[in-house]
């Protein structure tokens, strides 16, 4: 069985390594400070007794206040996972930063995200829509778009 | 004296046999040999996770079947499974079986068509996959047996199947396990060994293990690469920590690797059906679920091991009888993060194959 690591256990030793990058925790999940992303996603994935080197999923969704993304973490050594989450209050032009440098897995997912919900990522290499044609105008995952 | 050439670029697909669906390779090539590829995506592209934001959580159901429409029960099953994880809905013994028995014969189908179709991509024209057809025809029979319907089943239900089994469905099934090893001996027979199939899959489109993990492949394409990972034995649903099964891996990572895991895997449910069919206890097969599911504010992730590979359901409540957001992680998608670099210096024809090796299904991808 897949075991689920507590969001707050590890919240607690990255809020140690990198002061002020937690914003909050909770036993399934814990919401990282965007400025904090790359940092934290390389320490999870570098520090042996964690080994998040696998990125199963990562998603968006709206919840008009804010966007929050979600990283779906996986260590295929130690069999655990873990949910990290990331928020931009921004809507207008809200910008994430890119973790394909990290997971290549995160290069499609991170394009449709930026498609469907309107979010970019910094970083990316080819950031352009994935499903819809260049031209298309707004983002359909978004709640307020009929 | 070599000739001089300048790249161009070719388009395979949208419309092309070998894109087994409407998916477009953006080639560049100098003469024969592929020198960049880019995937372009969308043209079948529907919307079903904004379509689902706007259905019952029930109503969801049939869209899903649309996902990866040759593995079905698959797409359903994630769904449900999540559903139930949001709502703390349990489900009858029986039906867990049933569901077993339906994802595996699944597996079983949809891996026949991936293998057929890969060879149909390495130029053994129609004749393998013709007899791949011919046996998951019978599986389809099946599932028609169950459900009435061929391709979009709608069986999986939340909280348990839509139907129990007819009476005649255990003997067919019977006599379809029995047959179905010696079908996979025969076929292997003939192809294991293929000069052929040997030169056109061995040591081609070759992913490496590192590259598959960090690219987030999944299924088949991540266990040809030597990963030994299978959301059935590393966190096992419904009750397949039950049932005995091997997970095949191959050891480079090539086309030829991919191949054979699929038709191990088809032998390992085969084991799995079986070991069901003994096991199968009696009782009802859907728990009393209300007409409208409203589960209480929170999210919930499901993933199964599709045929594809890792198939996932992240659903967000809000306390209506709708989801939130349904978000899907579609395998045949992400395994195609590293088509790019799998085809890179190799022919044209080196790149079909490739591609079909990877397995996808359109209606996936592009959702």
């Amino acid at each position: 069985m897949t075991v689920a690591l507590s969001g707050q256990e590890i919240a607690d030793k990255l809020d140690k390594q990198f002061p002020g990058s937690i914003v909050e925790s909770s036993q399934d999940s814990l919401v990282v400070n965007s400025e904090f992303l790359l940092r934290v996603a390389t320490f999870l994935k570098d520090t042996p007794e964690l080994d998040f080197s696998y990125l199963t999923a990562i998603t968006a969704v709206d919840y008009y206040d804010y966007f929050e993304v979600v990283y779906r973490l996986t260590s295929m050594e130690h069999n655990h996972r873990l949910v990290v989450k990331t928020r931009c209050c921004e809507r207008v032009n809200p910008t994430l930063p890119s973790v394909v440098s990290l997971w290549r897995g995160a290069d499609f997912q991170e394009r449709e995200i930026y498609d469907l919900m309107g979010i970019s990522f910094d970083g990316h290499p080819n950031l352009k829509r994935l499903f819809l044609w260049q031209g298309f105008k707004g983002h359909p995952l978004r709640r307020d778009y009929w | 004296m070599a000739i001089k050439t300048e790249p161009f670029v070719l388009n395979l697909g949208p419309v092309h046999p070998s894109t087994h669906g409407v998916f477009r390779m953006r080639t560049t090539l100098d003469g024969e040999v592929v020198v960049d590829m880019e995937p372009v995506f969308g043209y079948l592209h529907r919307g079903i996770e904004k379509l689902a934001e706007e259905r019952t959580y029930t109503g969801v159901i049939p869209l899903t079947d649309r996902l990866d429409y040759l593995a079905s029960m698959s797409n359903t099953l994630a769904y449900v499974l999540a559903v139930e994880k949001l709502a703390g809905i349990t489900v009858p013994e029986r039906a867990e079986y049933l569901r077993v028995i339906m994802a595996e014969l699944q597996r079983i189908a949809s891996h026949l068509i991936a293998v057929g179709a890969f060879l149909n991509d390495c130029g053994a024209f129609m004749t393998p996959i013709l007899y791949m057809i011919r046996e998951r025809e019978k599986i389809l029979d099946l599932f028609d047996m169950v459900c009435g319907q061929r391709l979009t089943y709608n069986y999986m239900r939340v909280g348990g199947v839509s139907h129990d089994i007819p009476d005649e469905f255990l003997p067919a099934l019977d006599k379809f396990v029995n047959r179905m090893p010696g079908f996979i001996d025969e076929y292997d027979q003939l192809l294991k060994k293929n000069e052929i199939l040997l030169v056109r899959a061995k040591g081609v489109g070759i992913l490496p293990k590192e590259m598959a993990i960090n690219i987030s492949a999944g299924g088949p394409v991540l266990r040809g690469s030597g990963v030994k990972w299978d959301i059935r034995k590393a966190d096992p649903y419904s009750v397949y920590d039950r049932f005995e099964f091997d997970i095949p891996t191959g050891t480079v990572g090539d086309c030829y690797d991919r191949y054979r895991v699929r038709i191990e895997e088809m032998r390992q449910s085969v084991r799995i059906i079986k070991q069901a069919m003994e096991q199968l206890p009696s009782g009802a097969v859907k728990s009393e679920v209300p007409h409208l599911i409203r589960p209480p504010v929170g999210e919930a992730y499901a993933h199964i091991e599709a045929p594809k590979g890792e198939l996932g359901f992240y659903l967000v409540s809000d306390n209506s009888i709708a989801p939130y957001r349904c978000a899907i992680r579609a395998p045949s998608l992400i395994n195609l993060t590293a088509l790019c670099d799998m085809v890179k210096g190799w022919k044209v024809a080196d790149a079909i194959a490739t591609f079909g090796s990877i397995d996808i299904c359109m209606g996936e991808v592009d959702r």
